[in-house]
């Protein structure tokens, strides 16, 4: 049976590169390596697919030619005064590239789902900057490792085992296996029920809660893993230590570590709900180790104070780095979220939320940001591209959204796609079609075609170029 | 295909020795040829105007990881610097960290046509070929750092230089590399846990090899592949006081690896490595002892690394020397750690007229370019852009034909440095001859770009003219003239086509890539072995780790037969 080796995985900004597809007259019939996310979007992804161009008349999608709906898409666009194209995160960076020279040309505002993920991160980096580094770097040294307001066992599932404490890295040995024998082989059995689950298709996660002590000896000669979370998830379970920090406390939390880390002593018992004691064993830890790693995710990014709370982190990182090696880096959600962030900046200089409407760029996130255009009721047409802002957005930007003409590309049909003037059915890139995405670290890899795309759907780059064409050709003949 | 002639203008081709001459240049199909039809082909009259080979810039930082998290850095640096759309040209950003559409315009808008990025993470080279991609206007190549890669140093540890040269040769293959780049040997490595190393015979922490061990090694892999270039060698201790004396150790240890005239090692950004002192407050210049070791030396070469006083990005793949910058400046700081390679940092900078260190900075770069006397072993660059953005280029070509203009900013610059500077001591000016050879000439040469850099028959049609009458014009008065007829080429022609005139881009065209392809005995065994150990050092797919050649978008390969 034919296997389709070293395949991406273009679900979680981990951006895996292991994965074996198998191919049977042109079905994928199973997925080796992949977690259960992973191989859930090889096996199920062409569920719910848009077949055919959809355009609106008289108040309902019909199908159309793609003759038509380019057309139509490319009229939309050339009327609109200030169109937005969003969306981007989960397409190649070559549909990015095209999008951008779109976006240019129709005078518009292009922005990519970091508006409303990391952008507080990519703003608290302009501030103060980031020592960061790839992913393997923390696989062959890091011992210590926190992953903050993020929960890498649900939403990046073979991060842990790929990048940090499970891994085999040259300086520093994997822990799995002190990790199996010390929790008496649940872990393994975890894994084994997630197997399970997979092959029976239920819920994944659903497993037992593990009753520890805590804190886990610390001062082991070993990887340790530190988990701080509002709630025990998942991953606060795997952890040597779990820090239970209060809703909104992250801040306060954060410039604690900073003033132990320069020495200072803190005169309370508890910060953000956790016992000052812990505070400073965990300080201690963190000045000893040899390479340590804060990964943050949305639970710090998308409560109170967030750019607050990120330069917090950021800065912490920084003075660590006058004791030892530390570094940071944001879990990007989307396969190429970040990917989209580096085809924006080398074309713009811009990450996100990029403005045309002057012949060049402009940025001013909170002016420029799609959201904000969309609440202030600015945009007078969309164009949304691999994302569903209908379920993501607040609800008036997502009222503002559908009120204009709006077209939609996307392989599947999501709540969106229903209420968009045009639809086009496009392939899955990294199953259907080959590309280029960014992992979180932003080491780029290549998206592979695996099987052949349904016959009346072209790649969202194909589908770009064409409206691009039109709105020359149209802008031409008007002229 | 269009035929040009360029008629009447002050040629000046320094590798085939035509210094000035009034001559015509005939074009066929992107080519230097020796006639044209008179009638068939389009004309452009130069009479009055200086007409050089394209530039050709050997070291500056336009595309890859470290430039564009540099762009993302510094929203600041954009919003005083646009460029709009228009018919023939995308939109884009400056000033010191262009976007890559407008690096591309700028640089043939200077008469600038080959471009060299040299420090290319291997694991992250994909995104410079798709930035390189998106750089229109001229033919590139980039450089993947080696000095600090694993298979490196434990290769050339355990005395391996074969299978360290047959490693090089497929990395370059990979990651479609022009030249083997060298940064702070050892130093990238140990800062992987923080550490630097100090000298060139400090051992490498964890793997018991010395930068020295570094440097010789490469070089001499780099003999053994023939590749074009030397190895591009940027020192360790680079921009600390007393630092000199490391550079010239690092020259010294490749002395005798030095056969026949050639030269076998290029320090990059010498001003960064030519200081002395034992801190910034008694920091004096070492560009004599620098430049009199290489006018005795034929076996290296420098570029400059011109500081200019202004508002810049300072980004190296130093990344202990970035870190060492931030915390001096407390400016925001950007550290990229790569696994198994190398790491990179970037630190926001100005250069201030009235620092002592900075005014001594640029006093020892003007220094270096005056006192070695060979331009031909001595390059323009701004090591763009860490000492200045290479839009200052013009600046740079006028102190250097201008003690006028020289002594000009010496009055405006910090009276201590003035006092200690070795400027006013400097009498040579350089010629537009000289000129020619450190912006294309002789960085073609050191390049082994045997299309680039010259107008002989069947070279590149590369060509920049400029504004300015060298029998009217005298650059040492008149170097403002100077200035400004470099900034804006009156034509600039790509590949025979006219691209850009009086400053205004009229043709956007590609350009192309070079990279290195190194025909080894045996390239299958390489294969199997790095095959093997693959897992073990990076967290990517060997399959997934070459470039394929389909994915640059204009390759342009060349060939070197390995003597492995
Ligand atoms: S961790 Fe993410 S990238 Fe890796 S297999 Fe799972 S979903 Fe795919
Ligand atoms: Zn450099």
């Amino acid at each position: 049976m034919p296997v389709v080796s070293h395949v991406t995985c273009p679900v979680c900004g981990s951006f895996c590169d292991d994965i074996e597809v198998i191919v049977k007259n042109n079905v994928i019939t199973d997925v080796r390596n992949a977690c259960a996310v992973g191989a859930a979007k090889f096996l199920d992804y062409a569920n719910h697919r848009n077949a055919k161009p959809l355009v609106r008349k008289n108040g309902e999608l019909v199908e159309a030619s793609w003759d038509e709906a380019v057309r139509k898409s490319a009229e939309i666009l050339i009327d609109a005064t200030y169109p937005l194209l969003y969306g981007w995160s989960s397409t190649s960076c070559e549909a990015i590239r095209v999008g951008l020279e779109l976006a240019e040309e129709v005078g518009g505002v292009i922005d990519n789902t970091s508006t409303i993920c990391h952008g507080p991160s990519i703003l608290s980096i302009q501030d103060v900057g980031i020592a960061s580094c790839t992913l393997g770097q923390l696989r062959h040294r890091a011992d210590l490792i926190f992953y903050w307001g993020c929960n890498p066992w649900s939403a990046h599932p073979r991060h842990v085992e790929r990048y940090t404490t499970f891994s085999n890295g040259r300086f520093q040995k994997s822990t799995w296996r002190a990790h199996v024998s010390r929790l008496g082989g649940i872990l393994s059995k975890k894994r084994l029920r997630r197997a399970i689950n997979l092959v029976l298709g239920r819920d994944v996660f659903a497993t037992p809660e593990i009753s520890r002590e805590l804190p886990y000896n610390m001062f082991q000669k070993k990887r340790k893993m530190v988990v701080v979370d509002v709630r025990k998830t998942h991953s606060a379970e795997a952890a040597d230590y779990f820090l239970q920090v209060e809703p909104n406390k992250d801040y306060e939390l954060l410039q604690a570590f900073r003033m132990l880390i320069a020495d200072e002593e803190l005169d309370v018992d508890h910060v953000a709900g956790v016992p000052v004691e812990t505070l400073n064993e965990i300080a201690d830890v963190m000045i000893g180790c040899k390479l340590g790693v804060i990964f943050f995710g949305l639970g710090l990014t998308m409560t109170e104070g967030k750019i607050r709370n990120i330069d917090a982190a950021i800065s912490l990182v920084r003075d660590l780095n006058q004791r030892t090696k530390f570094l940071i880096m944001p879990m990007r959600g989307h396969f190429n979220v970040a990917g989209a962030n580096v085809v924006f900046t080398w074309q713009t200089g811009y990450p996100f939320a990029v403005d045309f409407s002057q012949g060049y760029p402009q940025y001013n996130p909170g002016e420029t940001s799609v959201i904000d255009i969309l609440c202030r009721e600015e945009a007078d047409a969309g164009l949304v591209i691999a994302s569903d802002p209908v379920a993501h957005f607040p609800k008036k930007a997502a009222q503002n959204l559908v009120k204009n003409p709006l077209i939609v590309i996307d392989p599947q049909t999501t709540p969106t796609s229903l209420m968009a003037d045009v639809v086009f059915p496009s392939t899955f890139v990294g199953i259907e079609t080959e590309g280029t995405a960014y992992r979180m670290d932003h080491v780029p890899l290549p998206l592979k075609k695996i099987v052949e795309p349904p016959s009346n759907c072209l790649s969202d780059v194909e589908i770009l170029q064409r409206i691009l064409h039109e709105v020359r050709r149209i802008r031409s003949k008007r002229k | 295909m269009t035929q040009l002639i360029v008629k009447n203008g002050f040629v000046y081709d320094p590798l085939n020795r035509i210094d000035g001459e009034k001559m015509d240049l005939a074009i066929n199909d992107g080519k230097i040829v020796g006639k044209v039809d008179e009638k068939k082909a389009k004309v452009i009259d130069a009479s009055g105007m200086i007409v050089m080979p394209g530039g050709v810039d050997i070291h500056c930082h336009i595309a890859g990881a470290e430039v564009n998290t540099g762009r993302l850095l510094r929203p600041e640096d954009h919003f005083r610097d646009v460029e709009a759309k228009t018919a023939i040209t995308r939109s884009g950003v400056g000033y010191s960290i262009p976007s890559t559409f407008t690096t591309g315009y700028r640089y043939a808008r200077m008469g600038y046509t080959t471009i060299m990025n040299p420090s290319m993470p291997p694991l992250e080279a994909r995104h410079t070929h798709e930035e390189l991609n998106d750089t229109p206007m001229v033919d590139k190549a980039s450089y993947p750092l080696l000095g600090d890669w694993w298979f490196v140093l434990e290769d050339l540890r355990d005395g391996m230089i074969k299978e360290c040269a047959a490693h090089v040769a497929w990395i370059m293959v990979a990651t479609k590399g022009y030249a083997i780049k060298i940064v702070n040997p050892g130093g990238l490595e140990a800062w992987g846990f923080g550490q630097n190393v100090r000298n060139i015979d400090d051992t490498v922490p964890r793997f018991n090899i010395t930068p020295k061990e570094i440097i010789r090694g490469l070089c001499k892999v780099n003999k053994l592949l023939h590749m074009p270039h030397t190895i591009h060698v940027h020192t360790n201790n680079l921009g600390k006081a007393g630092n000199y004396a490391t550079a010239l150790d690092t020259m010294k240890c490749v002395e005798n690896l030095a056969s026949d005239d050639k030269p076998v090692i290029h320090i990059t950004h010498c001003q960064f490595s030519a200081y002395k002192g034992s801190n910034w407050r008694t920091l004096r210049s070492g560009a004599e002892e620098i430049a009199k070791y290489v006018n005795h030396h034929r076996h290296v070469t420098l570029d400059l690394g011109q500081v200019v006083f202004t508002d810049t990005t300072t980004m190296t793949a130093d990344g202990p020397f970035q870190y060492g910058l931030y915390q001096l400046t407390g400016n925001k700081w950007v550290n990229h750690d790569v696994e198994t390679e190398t790491s990179s940092g970037i630190v926001p900078f100005r250069y201030r007229r009235k620092s002592y260190v900075h005014a001594t900075q640029w006093s020892i770069g003007l220094e270096l370019g005056l006192l070695v006397e060979d331009p031909w072993r001595i390059y323009l660059t701004t090591d763009h852009p860490n000492a200045a953005p290479f839009i200052t280029y013009p600046r740079i070509i006028s102190w250097l034909m201008s003690r006028n203009a020289r002594d000009i900013t010496m009055k405006r610059i910090n009276k201590r440095a003035r006092h200690k500077s070795l400027l006013p001591s400097i009498e040579r000016e350089y010629s537009f001859y000289e000129i020619a050879i450190v912006t294309r000439a002789g960085q073609a040469k050191s390049l082994s770009l045997t299309q680039k850099g010259h107008l002989g028959i069947g070279a590149d049609a590369d060509i920049a003219i400029y504004n300015i009458n060298p029998e009217l014009v005298d650059p040492s008065r008149k170097y403002k003239a100077v200035r400004k007829a470099f900034e804006n080429s009156a034509y600039t022609i790509k590949n025979g086509e006219i691209v850009a005139k009086d400053g205004k881009i009229v043709k956007s065209v590609r350009g192309k890539t070079f990279w290195v392809n190194p025909q080894l005995s045996s390239p299958i065994e390489v294969a199997d072995d790095m095959k093997r150990r693959f897992r073990e050092y990076w967290t990517v797919e060997y399959e997934n780790y070459s470039i394929p050649e389909s994915f640059l978008a204009a390759s342009a390969p060349i060939s070197v037969k390995a003597e492995v």
